[in-house]
């Protein structure tokens, strides 16, 4: 399982793509937001943890249809598949491939990127917590979705309109621990829901997206 | 004798085909009434206006969006079990019907919202909820059109609208709280129902009486074409197989 880890991060890191694409997007996003909203600092501060949010969903979400789209077209999914390890360890594998590739930087990235519009002080903080959270989350209910339209040809649209729906509870209490944290207030509730999703989704999700790659290995 | 047998589609089909025409007299015995009590003998209502009326509508179609998504999870459930054909045809025929009705509960919502709230759409936890259930639809749907295989389709699906329920539950629980969050306790969420009279409440049920029949009699028409459709394409197998 760790050669199979080691594996799939070196791939996603050399290929070019997954790795530095997805934290590019991010900051592209970032810096476009406010050349739409206006350059005032009131209104930034208080759009930002959303917009962070938002931002960082959408990037992580660009290199999703890489978990499983390679490896199912040159058949070394179909090897996986017949290896010792069960598909569902494999699945969970890859996503946490996928979360330290893409999920992890943009953690480490976004306090950075705060600073772009203006962030204030304890934000900083609030960002990298909710996003470590709640990142694990967006890779894992990804790699379902990855596994869904792993054998269609053109999946990448259909895989945003799967996974978006799916994304709302994570961003909808993520946004909110970050923004209220910034504000100040107790962000405790929306950060331990967010904390539930997270732990459900790695405990259940594994075994729905290997009953979804099964089938489409059939 | 157990309901088990008409999973089989012969069987399902002779049924179907003798019940459905009882079922689309008694929705349109049930529905026009219901609506014409509903419009032209009821009063206006003492803050509403007639904008009142739309609830006819408005309500029905609402509590079918959310129920026909029940069904569509119990037959895919089905589908995934016993590996019934119809079961998840059906719920293939319904997702058309339920994306209908949420669009229907959300155009009438607006139309509603725009006299008595003076806006077409705000953030209110449950116009949210509904406008996720409409993308949660067509996210199935689409994965419906996309794979052409039937049967990896149908396995797909269903895996698809059993975890979607899970998260569509979670989404609405979490839209709940990010609205209560926001604005602490919308005032917009006026809750229908319990505040009908009776003279609305007797015309309200005979309308959602219609609208159950009514989809009961559309699911199905449709699930009888999509069994024919299934049946075709293994014909049409079956005939190239032949000639090579």
């Amino acid at each position: 399982m760790i050669a199979l880890l080691v594996r799939d991060m070196r791939l996603a890191m050399r290929a070019g793509g997954g790795f530095g694409l997805g934290l590019a997007f991010f900051l592209i996003v970032s810096t476009l937001v406010p050349f739409g909203v206006g350059p005032e600092a009131a209104i930034l501060s208080r759009i930002a943890p959303g917009i962070l949010w938002v931002g960082a969903l959408l990037a992580c979400l660009l290199s999703l249809d890489r978990i499983f789209q390679l490896d199912f077209e040159d058949g070394s999914l179909d090897l996986l598949a017949t290896a010792p390890i069960p598909m569902e360890g494999t699945v969970a594998i890859k996503a946490l491939a996928h979360w330290l590739v893409t999920g992890l930087p943009l953690t480490l990235a976004a306090p950075g990127f705060g600073a772009l519009m203006n962030l204030q002080s304890p934000g900083h903080y609030w960002i990298f917590i909710t996003l470590l959270i709640g990142t694990p989350a967006l890779s894992m209910i990804g790699a379902f979705g990855a596994a869904l339209t792993v054998g269609l040809k053109r999946g990448g649209l259909l895989l945003s309109l799967l996974v978006l729906p799916l994304y709302i509870p994570t961003l909808i209490f993520g946004a909110e621990a970050a923004t209220r944290g910034t504000a100040g207030l107790s962000a405790l509730t929306p950060l331990l829901m967010m904390a539930g999703i997270t732990a459900g989704s790695i405990a259940l999700l594994p075994f729905a997206a290997a009953a979804a790659l099964r089938i489409n290995l059939r | 004798m157990s309901l088990w047998e008409f999973a089989n589609p012969v069987k399902f089909m002779a049924l179907s085909g003798k019940v459905l025409p009882w079922v689309i007299g008694l929705a349109a015995l049930t529905l026009v009434p219901g609506l014409i009590w509903g419009f032209f003998f009821t009063p206006e209502a003492t803050n509403f206006g007639n904008s009142v009326k739309i609830i006819y509508i408005h309500v029905p179609s609402a509590m079918m969006a959310i129920n026909i998504w029940v069904m569509m999870l119990v037959t895919s459930l089905i589908w995934i079990v016993r590996r019934h054909h119809v079961s998840v045809r059906a719920a293939k025929a319904a997702a058309l019907i339920g994306v209908t009705m949420t669009v229907i509960a959300l155009i009438t919502g607006a139309i509603w919202g725009e006299p008595m709230w003076g806006t077409y759409w705000a953030w209110d936890p449950r116009l949210t909820s509904f406008l996720i259930l409409f993308l949660f639809y067509l996210g199935y749907m689409a994965l419906w059109a996309a794979i052409e295989n039937p049967d990896t389709a149908a396995d797909l699906t269903s895996v698809l609208c059993i975890v979607g329920s899970v998260f569509a539950l979670l989404s609405r629980y979490a839209v709940n709280f990010w609205n209560q969050g926001l604005h602490q306790g919308a005032s917009l969420s006026l809750d229908k129902e319990e505040h009908v009279a009776d003279v609305y409440y007797q015309p309200l049920l005979l309308c959602i009486a219609g609208f159950v029949l009514l989809f009961v009699a559309l699911v199905l028409i449709r699930t009888r074409t999509e069994l024919r459709l299934v049946r075709l394409h293994r014909l049409e197998i079956r005939e190239r197989m032949k000639d090579a």
